[in-house]
């Protein structure tokens, strides 16, 4: 599974950031979410999937050695990670967050509910698509 | 604990600067569900009698419901309700976007604003923290431009409610504006808005809201985001949005043409979704997790202008495009753009623009009255220049300002026969007079001549036009059916539009909070809401009743000119056929007022008092 983008087909209609939330930290709240969508209106008018595409920026910074990789995700060991905040910064696409009361940052677990949910198919699984092409 | 709900109702004093939090009766959540069942109770508690729509005793209530912002598909939906300026009944207006959403996580399950702001004033709320901020900065701004500039100062996670200048300026038909082009549009809410000084309402939570059944309401949310993608009509629905009736309205003749003269217009095809999808549609913009998303975001440019827009919807295009007799999409789409900046409902301006034109036509205003310009149907000028005129209140703008109803009664001559509304509230797009369970529907919309509570011109087609058996019936069903979804707080079109079972509503509204309702207890509290409504205009009107439910003379006695529904009218006899056949299943008097005993059954004791004394 390997997330990939096509802005051009989203509606902004979050659905994405509500099952992100609800699937993985069980909480019906889109403000937890590991992916963002941005809308850049009146002008030009184009919605903006922001989402972790497992590159690892995180890991490099993170000084505790707590982003480890495996099969190509990055997850965070809750044990190692003492909430410093480092890789927040570190993400290029802005959706490592750490709201208020969490002690360690929401990430991207690439559990793969947001394509299955994503209605325009504006979010969907790379690897997938290129198999389709192979065959 | 209620699951489903924020728990609390935030009400906010405008003239005090004041604000308390209080907990949200259980009581109010299982007999009145949300949304608009929580409007309409609020407004018949509250609301004294005899009051000013437009002082600052009237009272605006804002009421997400307990599927907003929930996991399933579009529970997008806040339903907005006041005594309405334009109707002095029970007004609402429902709307999308990401508001609703927001001022669940905000906390709140309904937002009550009383009294008047001292000054040109913002609400400011960040989950517990309320703030009267100035506006002065944003007062005299478009509705873009000052929702891009209220984001700008404040964040673009920031949900914004707001009003243009026809609000500020209180045009009795000023909607609420949200999104960039989603709009709280009928019975004068942006009015009310801005009879209180308030120019916007910015929001942003941070909280969850409690589930009942986290589980259940991913496997039933999921299931019904799968449901919709498999639904046949999905992909002609998502591409074209509501726009997409516009050749099946003007095949069997239901498209308003210049003012509700006629039934079709013989240029619809430049009209239609085709068109608009091709020449001016550059994206899907949904409200919240909406898998079919109506949105049509715009960009259209023609000598003269270049601009983006939301739109055009069926509504705007049908009173725009139709009623104003356009033949180019390109004007259609940015006479909306007028609109929706200036913050005037489409559906209301594009009608009293129309009646405006109709007007200049047979000589009942004239040049004098347009400093010296000629108005003619179909010509953009014209309409921006009375736009523009309305929203400032200026010169004959002002009189158009009150809505067809009363404009007609000070001008006279005739016109009230042309002025397309019921109980005040201008028509919306469908021309009904071959439809009678379509005119049944707009003659007892608990609005006003609105489409929105039931909809029922496909029902007419398939059982026969002519017939009036079995149409009240019918009407009585959809009215029950479709506010039930502006009570739960979620968009109705997925039922409407693409059949999605409504067996999925009671079972993820049971999951979310915990309610054991079938579909016919939800359907039984609807019909309580319905009786309330009607009681409601009844303890505001002394005088409601019957006379109240008919349509303009037009409507009521010319046959349609042409097209598909050609020489076809419904008589008053047949009108009051429908009517009287209407209320006795209503349980409802001659008069059309709901009986005690309708009001008792209902668990509405309390009306009885107001309506037959003891």
């Amino acid at each position: 599974m390997k997330l990939a983008v096509k802005n051009e087909l989203c509606s902004g209609c979050r659905a994405c950031e509500l099952i992100c939330s609800l699937s993985q930290r069980g909480e019906n709240n889109p403000h937890l979410a590991a992916l963002n969508i941005v809308p850049h209106f009146p002008v030009p008018g184009i919605y903006e999937i922001k989402i972790c595409d497992q590159c690892g920026d995180c890991a490099e910074v993170c000084p505790f050695e707590a982003i480890h990789e495996e099969n190509g995700v990055y997850t965070i060991n809750e044990d190692e990670c003492t909430g410093c905040g480092i890789c927040l910064d570190a993400c290029p696409n802005d959706v490592l967050t750490m709201p208020d009361d969490y002690t360690i940052p929401i990430k991207c677990t690439n559990c793969g509910d947001c394509v299955l949910i994503c209605p325009r198919e504006a979010i969907y699984d790379a690897d997938a698509a290129s198999r389709e092409e192979a065959v | 604990m209620l699951y489903g709900y924020a728990g609390k109702i935030l009400r906010v004093n405008l003239t005090e600067k004041t604000h308390h939090i209080e907990p949200l009766p259980e009581y109010m959540a299982r007999e009145y569900i949300g949304g608009r069942g929580f409007v309409a109770k609020i407004l018949y508690d509250e609301i004294e009698i005899g009051i000013d729509p437009l002082g600052p005793k009237n009272k605006l209530i804002i009421a997400p419901g307990p599927l907003t912002g929930v996991f399933l598909t579009a529970g997008g939906k806040t339903e907005l309700g006041t005594l309405s300026p334009e109707t002095g009944g029970y007004g609402d207006s429902n709307i999308g976007g990401h508001i609703g959403p927001e001022i669940k996580y905000a906390g709140y399950d309904m937002i009550i604003l009383e009294g008047k702001a001292p000054e040109k004033t913002y609400l400011y709320i960040e989950d517990n923290k309320i703030e009267f901020r100035d506006a002065s900065k944003y007062w005299g701004m478009e509705c873009m431009e000052a929702e891009k500039a209220l984001k700008s100062d404040l964040g673009e996670d920031f949900q914004i409610l707001l009003i243009g200048p026809a609000g500020e300026n209180m045009v009795k038909f000023a909607c609420i504006s949200h999104d960039y082009g989603r709009q709280a549009g009928r019975t004068g809410v942006g009015a009310v808005m801005g009879s209180k000084n308030l120019k916007a309402i910015a929001v942003k939570g941070t909280h969850s809201i409690p589930l009942y059944d986290k589980d259940e309401v991913i496997n039933i949310g999921k299931q019904m985001f799968k449901a919709c993608k498999e639904k046949d009509a999905e992909a002609q629905w998502s591409i074209y949005g509501t726009i997409g009736v516009t050749d099946w309205c003007n095949e069997v003749g239901a498209f308003p043409t210049k003012n509700f003269y006629d039934g079709w217009n013989p240029n619809y095809k430049n009209l239609n979704g085709p068109t608009a999808r091709e020449e001016i549609i550059v994206r899907d913009k949904g409200c919240f997790c909406c898998p079919i998303p109506c949105g049509k975001y715009s960009h259209v440019k023609k000598e003269g202008y270049d601009v983006y827009v939301e739109g055009p919807e069926y509504e705007s295009n049908a009173l725009i495009g139709g009623s104003c007799y356009f033949d180019d999409i390109k004007d259609v789409a940015y006479g909306n753009a007028i609109l929706d900046e200036l913050g005037m409902d489409s559906i209301s301006g594009g009608n009293v623009i129309a009646f405006a034109m109709e007007c200049f036509e047979r000589g009942v205003i004239t040049k004098e009255d347009t400093d010296g310009r000629e108005i003619k149907f179909g010509d953009i000028d014209s309409f921006k220049y009375l736009a523009e005129k309305i929203a400032k209140r200026d010169g004959i703008g002002d009189l158009l300002a009150e809505g067809v109803k009363r404009a007609s009664k000070i001008l006279g001559r005739g016109s009230e026969d042309y002025a397309i509304q019921i109980k005040g509230l201008e028509w919306s797009g469908y021309e009904s007079r071959y439809a009678p369970a379509n005119m049944l529907a707009y003659m007892t919309c608990d609005v006003g001549a609105h489409h929105n509570r039931a909809w029922a011109i496909t029902y007419d087609v398939a059982t026969g036009r002519d017939k009036l058996e079995g149409k009240a019936d019918r009407v009585i069903e959809l009215q029950h059916i479709r506010p039930l979804f502006d009570m739960l707080g979620c968009c109705r079109l997925q039922w409407v539009e693409i059949s999605l079972e409504l067996d999925y509503y009671p079972r993820i509204l049971k999951a979310v909070t915990g309610f054991d309702y079938d579909m016919d207890d939800l359907l039984k509290l609807s019909e309580k809401v319905w009786n309330l409504t009607r009681a409601f205009w009844k303890k505001h009107n002394p005088d409601f009743g019957r006379s109240w439910d008919y349509p303009p003379a037009r409507i009521m006695n010319e046959p349609i000119p042409s097209g598909p529904a050609q020489g076809k009218y419904i008589p008053k006899k047949d009108l009051d056929w429908l009517l009287d056949d209407y209320y006795k299943k209503r349980g409802w008097t001659e008069d059309g007022i709901p009986t005690r005993e309708k009001l008792e059954e209902l668990g509405l004791n309390f009306a009885v008092k107001d309506l037959y004394g003891v």
